[in-house]
């Protein structure tokens, strides 16, 4: 029985993939690049030395500290991150300022601290591996609450699409060994399920922490109806899930803050020299101050342990444990999971394929549907619809389009001029322009002329990067090879590979007959 | 996929809106609900079930579309969500 349920399932997983494919696929390729954000940060950035100012932790609050004085005394919490591995090459601060009456949320503040003279960057060079890392989920020009809805739509959609299609196909197993190259509409299919399958676990996992990021935004309703609608209900959910029942209210008696440096010291010997990540002082100045502080995250487990001092004389006051109870070890291995932060180069790389692998499943996906619409059309010898018309447009302008947009953006980091103000803001604006550039090839073109033109494109404007950087940057190869400058030398092997692939593409769609290829 | 299943656009429509509509209002009906009967202390009871109702949501969304009828679907989600209340009702609002 071909059940009646399953062409239904099949149908669904169908039109809830199409209509947010494009904006799933520039969320899962900017997501996986991001996993590589600070690298791209330090690409962007060349002039930075991370790692030769050999400061203890000691000194780096101490200078940390200084800055929050300055910038926000007064404030209801102070938040300094310590570099401890590659998640955070520069001192970050952090400052959340008193609530307002109205019970408003106050505007929270932050600023990267400069290693050579320890005041706040204030120019901006470039908008580095950050903003492709921050478009996955805030998209960009669009106000956030609007991104975040969009994204969440999205995500949903996609959950679905993941639930249909695990449901439409019987002989999942049989398919994650099943591929037949250089047969039009069924190679396509092949494709789409081998990446699917062989990544479903990570698809899952990614698509459903996503939505646990956001989850008291899309479903706050949850918390209103056993907590009240008001702020302090909110307030008290957050105390009772997050922070093991705690609160850090105002005593308004102000108290000098006790030195970091002892504790520090003893945090050190618990968790390890150079591991301490997070300081974090709620209620400083006052007496009443706390001070929290958190290891650098070696698990998937998101939330660490946390040893909490007395701010006033430095006592420590207890240790909280990393895992409470099993909805929030839930909710922080989802997090954890989908971030990806604890995972070293190996694990890193893994998590970068398998969220190109999402985003070559989204891409494939798009491309079957209007292939066989394509072929219906042929077959009947009847015109395309203006339905299918565009979505042949925006996938080459998308799916190809995007990468291109994405090389864009590094090229115009080497290219606009250093010093020039709104340069970072410009690296941005390129990406858009081209991508709509991109866009209208593709609606200009002949549809077929258009992949094999964009993908030639998107194989020069990678494979070129590492030439580019040898005429406009100083550390360049050869010599970044030789003296083992892993994120240059590996920034170039990754360009050039990403250039050869869209190469072979390219060359593979020259060599198809128009009636089984990506398309006429 | 198959061609068998063919909607009109009116049927199709509603069904969309009640996928997103009642069936939001059907997960977190189910949720809220939830959050009442699981054990571990109140927060943890509610983020466990907030973080499933993406969960709920998503198979609301597949019932919308497999239901026999649009109205079916409407009711069937609203229904569902009404019952899903109950225990939140009875036990802490009481």
């Amino acid at each position: 029985m071909k059940s009646h349920f399953r062409t239904i399932m099949a149908w669904l997983h169908t039109w809830a993939g199409l209509p947010c494919g494009w904006l799933l696929y520039l969320i899962f390729l900017s997501g996986s690049i991001g996993y590589l954000d600070t690298e791209i940060d330090r690409w962007m950035n060349p002039h930075f030395q991370i790692g030769v100012h050999d400061e203890t932790a000691d000194q780096r609050a101490a200078t940390a500290l200084a800055r929050l004085q300055e910038r926000a005394a007064g404030a209801a919490r102070w938040f300094i991150v310590l570099p401890t591995d590659r998640n955070d090459p520069l001192v970050r601060i952090l400052w959340t300022p008193q609530a307002e009456p109205s019970g408003a949320t106050p505007r929270a503040g932050s600023a990267l601290l400069d290693p050579a003279s320890g005041q706040p960057l204030t120019s901006q060079h470039s908008l580095g591996g950050q903003f492709l890392y921050r478009l996955h989920y805030q998209l960009h020009y669009l106000p956030l609450p609007l991104a975040y809805w969009l994204v969440g739509l999205c995500s949903l959609a996609m959950l679905v699409a993941l639930i249909t299609g695990v449901i439409v196909h019987k002989k999942i197993f049989v398919e994650f060994f099943t591929f037949r190259p250089g047969k039009g509409i069924r190679s396509w299919l092949d494709f789409h399920n081998l990446l699917s399958v062989s990544s479903l676990p990570f698809q899952l996992m990614i698509t459903y922490s996503g939505l646990v990021f956001f989850a008291f935004t899309y479903m706050p309703l949850v918390v209103v109806a056993h907590y009240g609608l008001d702020p302090a209900g909110r307030d008290s959910f957050a105390s009772a899930a997050f922070e093991a029942g705690e609160s850090y209210p105002r005593s308004g008696t102000p108290h000098e803050l006790a030195p970091l440096g002892p504790m520090l010291r003893q945090a050190e010997a618990r968790w390890g020299v150079g591991r301490v990540n997070g300081i974090d002082i709620r209620q400083p100045g006052d007496a009443d101050a706390r001070v929290l502080l958190r290891p650098n995250q070696d698990s998937p487990l998101r939330s660490t342990e946390i040893m909490v001092f007395d701010g006033r004389n430095g006592a420590l006051l207890g240790i909280r444990p990393a895992v409470g109870g099993v909805a929030k070890a839930m909710h922080d291995l989802l997090l954890g999971l989908h971030e990806g932060l604890y995972a070293g180069p190996w694990l890193r790389a893994l998590y970068v394929l398998s969220g190109l692998a999402g985003a070559g499943m989204i891409a494939s996906g798009l491309i079957l549907w209007a292939e066989k619409r394509r072929l219906r059309v042929e077959r009947t010898s009847g015109r395309a619809h203006a339905g299918l018309r565009l979505v042949e447009r925006l996938n080459v302008g998308t799916l190809l389009g995007l990468p291109i947009a994405i090389a864009a953006y590094f090229w115009a980091n080497r290219l606009l001029p250093a010093g020039w103000p709104p340069r970072a803001a410009w690296e941005g604006h390129v990406l858009f322009i081209v991508w709509g550039l991109c866009l209208l090839h593709a609606a200009w073109r002949p549809v077929d002329r258009a992949w094999r033109e964009q993908a030639w494109g998107a194989a020069l404007a990678y494979a070129a990067i590492p030439l580019l950087n040898v005429l406009t940057c100083v550390r360049h190869a050869p010599s970044t090879w030789l003296a083992g400058d892993w994120v240059f030398a590996g920034f170039d092997l990754a360009t050039l590979a990403v250039g050869l692939a869209f190469a072979a593409l390219a060359r593979r769609l020259g060599r198809r007959q128009p009636a089984e290829g990506l398309r006429a | 996929m198959s061609h068998a299943f063919a909607p009109g656009r009116r049927a199709i429509a509603w069904r969309l809106a009640a996928a997103l509509l009642a069936g939001y209002a059907a997960s977190n009906g189910l949720a809220i609900g939830l959050a009442a009967l699981l054990p571990g202390g109140k927060a943890e009871a509610v983020l466990a079930a907030t973080m499933l109702s993406f969960l709920l949501y998503a198979l609301a969304v597949l019932w919308a579309f497999a239901a026999r009828t649009p109205g079916l679907a409407w009711l069937g989600l609203l229904l569902l969500g009404g019952l899903g209340l109950l225990p939140y009702l009875w036990l802490d609002l009481r």
